[in-house]
């Protein structure tokens, strides 16, 4: 028996996330039309083709800044436990503020699939969207969904299968930033790959130290101190 | 060079606008990404969405459409609720005949006749027979409007409310997770950033009736609160009552946030974004079959697992006698003064110290305590229900208070749990015991006195 795919869903409240993972799982957590409903992790599981997949519902939130506490658990969830695939649900009918956290969830993780949901909503008044422009410049997959009537699963659920087994390489365009920021993560980015490795993406710790994201610094510091060690010791070994 | 001092070096070379910036170019890139990827063909607004907010979010009419609203939820309930209810329990008052007489065919010895059938059996149909059709409607008629967008609505309104009394906005919607069941709610309220304003809804969340609390709450207002009404104008007096009952919670709620902003939890209120998502016709059948099948069943099915041990123990310790005194009365005997005092008595205060594990059975515990000592044999309506009641020397005021002790009083061991998980404190945990078991006592014994005071009753 190998071991399951994972795969977490994450998404602005109020997307349709709990909908889709209810759907895609044939689970009965309770969903509600309204912010704030999952807070702490579900997971089911489902078999397709031959192949366990377990998703893990995350806590619907607008960022992944460590703002508070379920942000904290959706962030932590991305980064430190790995999920094979992260799909990032977004809502179709308010785009434009929801691609937010699809950037920044780019920035933490490379195999991600971008979800529009809601399409059916989104067409109905007037909204098209070009899923193959937006793939262009994301860099991952983006695939429009209707949770609710099912409609894109069987899509999402090879593009899943064919990330996890590497025929879909995610390669992210990774955002810039201004020129003096740019700088500042050039000055301190090598010293932190130095003693995370690629355990984490550099760019994007460096980014958040220099936000100040003590959270972050305290949930680094207490996952990875074994790792540390080990870490600094092949460095040093390298060095040598 | 260790993590520690890179963070501190980073802290040196960034400047505090850098989040400004950050979040500049998320949007931008957004914005841009919207450009390239997205045609809008019809105007973007939402019109329906809008108008819809104009009413009810208005300022004038939003507070008077929620109580209506609210009203309507618990008038289909109240009104669609009593023929099941009394169709179940004449049912299992005739399979409980078959039960006795199977019992006497196979010479089953009193005592076991008397746990199984009059503890175990009598106790937990009565709870599915008060319990199940009110629930059947209530779930499935809230999950609709919730499911719909109002929900989010509701917590507009409020938002002004909670920053008057120095709690956050988000408040409101962990309170409206209360509704459903409070240990759910204290998890919810990771949605709030600052640690004094989750403190805040932590501490208050108890003040609204959770899935355990509804049918008694029920159960009590129908029976007694409109005992002289009939017909139609029963259940509106019934919903009038639930209503009334339910604002005073949250008027609780607004008490005591605003009393420990102002003392143990001092602070401002911080700002925040309240998302109000369009308005969603719900998947009808989808919706009203899974809260009413799933969550209706869920919540008997505690009610029964927790009750049945409890309806046994009762049992036991009611037949139990040290003397000519069962440990049962020995327990009540102690507690009624001080339930006397409330306006409650010792079997009412027992119930309530037996159902900390769950509010689903302090209504059962209670009837298996009175059923265990009362002459009552058989049980065929919702009218004997009462008699059982009456014969305790329950008047009106009792069963208000009752109400109102258990809107008010002290959260479940679930709950309490959950508080201790979330805010990793003895202190806060036992100050979210005390205040409303404080809150509780209060209120029920001012009603009592005032009562007497004024012969009312």
């Amino acid at each position: 028996m190998t071991n399951p795919i994972r795969v977490a869903l994450a998404g602005n409240p109020n997307t349709g996330k709990s909908t889709l993972f209810n759907a895609l799982t044939g689970l009965r957590q309770h969903t509600g039309n309204w912010a704030g409903k999952t807070v702490s992790l579900a997971e089911g599981k489902v078999q397709y083709k031959g192949k366990t997949y377990s998703f893990i519902d995350l806590p619907g939130t607008y960022s992944l800044f460590s703002n508070s506490t379920d942000e904290e658990v959706a962030r932590n969830y991305i980064v430190f436990e790995k999920p094979d695939v992260t799909l990032v649900v977004l809502d179709a009918t308010s785009l434009e503020r929801n691609f937010n956290l699809a950037l920044q969830v780019l920035e933490m993780t490379t195999n991600v699939i971008v979800c529009i949901n809601l399409i059916d909503e989104a067409e109905k008044k007037g909204i098209k969207i070009n899923e193959r422009i937006l793939t262009n410049k994301l860099g991952v997959p983006v695939i429009k969904l209707s949770a609710r009537n099912k409609v894109g699963f069987d899509l999402l659920l090879d593009t899943i299968e064919r990330i996890a087994n590497g025929t879909i390489e995610c390669k992210p365009t990774l955002m810039t930033y201004s020129d003096e920021i740019e700088e500042q993560i050039y000055k301190i980015e090598p010293y932190i790959r130095g003693m995370i490795g690629d355990r984490l993406s550099s760019r994007w710790v460096s980014l958040r130290l220099l936000d100040g994201d003590e959270k972050l610094l305290n949930e680094i510091n207490k996952r990875l101190r074994l790792e540390e060690v080990k870490i600094t010791d092949e460095y040093s070994t390298a060095i040598l | 060079m260790n993590i520690q001092q890179l963070f501190s070096e980073a802290q040196q070379l960034s400047s505090p606008k850098l989040r400004d910036e950050i979040v500049h170019h998320l949007y931008q890139r957004s914005n841009q990404l919207c450009q390239e990827g997205v045609t809008y063909s019809k105007s973007k607004s939402d019109t329906k969405t809008e108008k819809l907010d104009a009413i009810f979010t208005s300022p004038f009419l939003g507070f008077p459409i929620m109580i209506v609203m609210l009203g309507l939820v618990f008038y289909i309930t109240i009104a669609g609720a009593n023929i099941p209810s009394t169709m179940l329990a004449e049912f299992f008052g005739w399979l409980e005949n078959y039960l006795t007489a199977f019992f006497t065919f196979i010479h089953a010895p009193d005592w076991l006749h008397g746990v199984l059938v009059l503890g175990l059996y009598r106790g937990t149909t009565w709870v599915i027979s008060v319990m199940l059709p009110p629930m059947a409607i209530f779930f499935p008629t809230f999950a609709l409007l919730e499911n719909y967008g109002y929900l989010p609505r509701v917590a507009f309104n409020m938002d002004r409310i909670f920053k008057k009394v120095g709690a956050h906005g988000k408040q409101s919607l962990t309170m409206a997770m209360g509704f459903g069941c409070n240990a759910a709610a204290v998890i919810s309220t990771r949605i709030i950033e600052s640690p004094r304003e989750r403190m805040l809804a932590i501490l208050t969340n108890n003040f609204v009736p959770c899935n355990g609390r509804w049918g008694t709450l029920i159960v009590f207002a129908s029976l007694f609160m409109a005992a002289n009404f009939t017909g139609g104008l029963k259940s509106l007096v019934t919903t009038g009552v639930i209503v009334g009952l339910v604002l005073f919670g949250i008027i609780v709620t607004f008490f005591v946030s605003w009393v420990l902003s102002k003392t143990a939890l001092k602070g401002v209120p911080t700002h925040y974004t309240l998302e109000l998502p369009p308005y969603r016709r719900p998947k009808f059948f989808d919706t009203v079959i899974r809260s009413s099948l799933t969550k209706s069943w869920a919540v008997l099915v505690r009610a029964v697992k927790v009750a049945a041990p409890a309806a046994i123990l009762t049992w036991v310790v009611a037949n139990i006698y040290i003397g000519d005194t069962s440990i049962l009365m020995y327990m009540v005997q102690f507690l009624d003064p001080f339930g006397q005092m409330l306006g409650l008595d010792g079997y009412i205060m027992l119930a309530f110290i037996l159902g900390l594990p769950a509010n689903e059975i302090v209504l059962p515990i209670l009837l298996m305590g009175y059923l265990s000592t009362g002459a009552l044999t058989e049980v065929d309506s919702l009218v004997d229900l009462k008699k059982i009641f009456l014969e305790q020397g329950w008047t009106w005021v009792t069963a208000l208070n009752m109400m109102l002790f258990s809107l008010l009083h002290y959260p479940c061991g679930t709950t309490l749990i959950n508080i201790y998980k979330e805010t990793k404190s003895k202190k806060w945990t036992f100050l979210a015991f005390l205040i409303p078991t404080v809150i509780a006592i209060l209120v029920t014994f001012i009603i009592a006195q005032t009562a007497r005071l004024l012969g009312w009753i």
